[in-house]
């Protein structure tokens, strides 16, 4: 008879059993193999080689863009006073949104024993990473005379002048950077041994040596597991801060300055929650192709998907809800500058932006109350879609309104981007999906190591030998009914 | 899965020989980089000690210094103007109609003299376009030709003593008292005051009520 963990479905609730994380009755040999296989493949499939080359063509347009950019000048932006934020400041905003997802699935669900992390924790900090090297990139070209853009940085200098730091702009720059450099510590060392893993499956002289060095001469010893757990659960522990604190010092870009639409102390939550959503959107949008495209079903399962589909339903009604306390505290509030913003957000000229941004982000997620919906990839995969239009909105909404119309209807104005922002953006998709892609062929996309660790056969091996596999704290309700009883699957 | 009788790639053991210069590298490598690069591009090593060579040799140290000529005679704006103007050939020939009037080393002098066109002096003290540095404020501050232009009076040929850079007009604007001196001293380059030039600078700011701004649009508008 079939057991849950050989079947491909892992969505029954039974109270007495923990559901599988791995399905089609794999053990660990074959995770190896098929996450292995990945980056093993003999000849590199062809839907991957048009997905790069348009991805590669997108970056030659973004490259192209910054070429014209910084030779001419920002004028060929559509920025101009009073919308001086435009889309450079939107795509920033957005991308290290996106950014979120990764550390909270690596730190955050680590921290707090979410097993179900390990299948997708890989992909997700590689998003991560590729979506804050995207966000950086904006406002260092923003500045506009890039070549100062080490001004940023308090570094001492001969002028004897410094960053004002009592600006959120400089925080921000200390906010991302942390981040950006904690993120892919933590993922490259996340990485390590299945990197060796790599390196002693390598056919090739060339990819033996080269997983060997990033491999750190791995062998699997005791003493390196133990060092490596303590490591991880250090990094997790300060990566966990950074996740509320990033997107907060962004929105204090916003929030610390008077103006209305951006003076909102409900600001650094709101930001949160809607970077979370939007980088749990693109985690699905990338995941859901790759998981079929490579066969990895049993690995990121239905139950995966169907986690994110909540946490997309939980967050998404978190950002509706500031979207709706934001109209309620500008009318309770008594401002008749702050209602006339949110007004003129809702009804002005750009209500189409407003329109957009809050059917995708508030309405669209509450198809997820339906499990039937969350157990359909399609359609889970096209409502990600929508949220990663919603979220990107979002953010126009925020910057372009506001800044349109302020307090003298004598400096009011009409944002309408140029077809330089416009292919910018695009580009900077084909900067994260070259990057992206360059990942799925040559890196380990699933953490095989710690998705084994949450396999029934780990635990059986590790209560013969007395000790708990990593991640693993306490005793824990069984995963699957062979537990305490009948012969693990190595011996069956 | 692997084949246990292939050795596994790990570094081999002569890899161990590099730890030491690895480690060394990754110390050492980032302080020479921040060493190299805050000694390299000081202003102190790229502007300091310019001297170029001037189509007249012209020199301070006997003008100036042995003959004693006030800096004024020659550059005569610099109480009343931002600038402090290069003194056309008339100047030179006040004397040199009749001094030395067949010297080899003026025959562009008497050149530029005849034909009217200006002798090509290279400017050896240049700030930025973006800066508005004026003379005249700081000369009748009190602020002596010495403390930015340096002995010029013992030059044979004038160099750059001093980087000049933002800083460096920074430190003086935040301190300015102790290059503070009686208007009447500004071109005495050798001149001494008898105590403490600060206090003395202090007195004469207290005095006259001279108060050096920091702000931005002080030197940039």
């Amino acid at each position: 008879m079939a057991t849950t963990s050989e079947l491909m479905d892992n969505l029954a609730e039974d109270p007495r059993r923990r559901a599988p994380l791995v399905l089609g009755g794999a053990r660990f040999g074959d995770v190896t193999s098929s996450v292995c296989g990945v980056t093993e493949m003999p000849k590199t499939p062809r839907a991957w080689w048009i997905a790069f080359l348009v991805s590669v063509g997108m970056l030659g347009v973004l490259g192209a863009m910054l070429v014209y950019l910084i030779s001419t000048g920002v004028g060929v932006w559509g920025n101009n006073i009073p919308v001086a934020w435009g889309f450079p400041i939107v795509n920033f905003v957005f991308w290290v949104g996106i950014g979120h997802a990764g550390t909270l699935i690596s730190a955050v669900l680590f921290l707090f024993r979410q097993k179900w992390r390990t299948s997708i924790n890989r992909s997700a900090e590689a998003m991560t990473i590729f979506a804050v090297a995207c966000a950086g990139l904006f406002p260092a070209v923003h500045i506009g005379r890039v070549w100062f853009a080490y001004w940023l940085f308090p570094l001492p200098n001969q002028m004897a002048m410094w960053p004002n730091f009592r600006s959120p702009l400089l925080w921000d720059v200390f906010a991302v950077s942390t981040y950006a450099l904690v993120s892919t510590m933590f993922w490259y060392m996340g990485m390590i041994p299945d990197l060796a893993t790599l390196r002693d499956r390598a056919k090739s002289r060339a990819r033996q040596i080269a997983y060997g060095i990033f491999a750190m001469g791995w062998r699997g010893s005791n003493r390196h597991w133990l060092r490596f757990e303590r490591a991880y659960l250090l990094l997790a522990a300060l990566a966990t801060p950074l996740v509320l604190s990033v997107h907060s010092v962004v929105s204090f870009d916003f929030a610390v300055s008077i103006l209305p639409g951006w003076h909102t102390t409900i600001f650094p939550p709101y930001f949160v929650a809607g970077a979370i959503f939007s980088g749990f959107g693109m985690v699905l949008t990338l995941l859901l192709p790759c998981r079929k495209f490579f066969r990895l079903e049993h690995l990121v399962t239905p139950r995966h998907i169907e986690n994110m589909c909540k946490i997309l339903l939980a967050t998404g009604s978190m950002v509706g809800y500031s979207y709706v306390m934001e109209f309620f505290i500008a009318w309770y509030g008594g401002n008749a500058y702050e209602l006339f913003t949110f007004k003129n957000r809702a009804l002005g000229p750009y209500w189409w932006a407003y329109f957009i941004m809050f059917s995708c982000n508030v309405f669209v997620p509450q198809i997820f109350w339906s499990q039937r919906v969350r157990s359909s990839a399609l359609v889970v995969w096209i409502a990600s879609l929508f949220v990663n239009l919603g979220m990107w909105f979002e953010r126009f909404v925020i910057v372009v309104t506001s800044l349109s119309r302020d307090f003298l209807p004598s400096s009011w104005g009409y944002f309408s981007p140029t077809w330089v922002d416009i292919l910018t953006l695009a580009g900077s998709f084909g900067l994260f999906f070259t990057l992206f892609l360059l990942f799925l062929r040559f890196l380990p996309v699933v953490a095989m190591a710690e998705v084994k660790s949450v396999m029934p056969q780990a635990l059986h091996a590790a209560e013969k030998e007395g000790h708990r596999p990593f991640g693993d704290y306490w005793p824990d309700v069984p995963h699957d009914e062979r537990e305490g009883g009948g012969p693990s699957p190595q011996e069956a | 899965m692997s084949d246990p009788n292939k050795p596994r790639f790990l570094f081999p053991r002569w890899a161990n020989l590099a730890r030491p210069g690895l480690a060394l590298a990754l110390v050492g490598g980032p302080l020479y980089l921040v060493v190299l690069a805050a000694v390299a591009l000081s202003p102190k090593t790229l502007n300091v000690g310019y001297a170029p060579e001037q189509p007249v040799p012209y020199s301070h140290a006997l003008h100036a210094g042995q003959l004693g000529i006030d800096c004024r005679y020659c550059h005569n704006t610099v109480e009343t103007e931002a600038y402090a103007a290069i003194p056309p050939t008339q100047t030179c020939m006040n004397c040199h109609a009749k001094v030395r009037a067949g010297s080899d080393k003026l025959v562009l002098v008497r050149e530029s003299y005849a034909t009217g066109m200006p002798i090509p002096w290279v400017r050896v003290h240049d700030l930025p376009d973006y800066v508005y540095f004026s003379h005249a404020a700081h000369v009748r501050a009190g602020v002596s030709c010495v403390s930015c232009h340096g002995r010029v009076d013992t030059m044979e040929v004038v160099w750059q003593t001093q980087p000049l850079n933002m800083g460096w007009c920074l430190d003086c604007h935040r301190n300015p008292d102790a290059h503070i001196r009686p208007p009447d001293k500004v071109t005495q380059l050798d001149w001494k005051p008898a105590g403490d030039p600060a206090e003395l600078g202090r007195r004469l700011r207290e005095e006259r009520g001279i108060n050096p701004k920091v702000d931005c649009s002080t030197c940039h508008r």
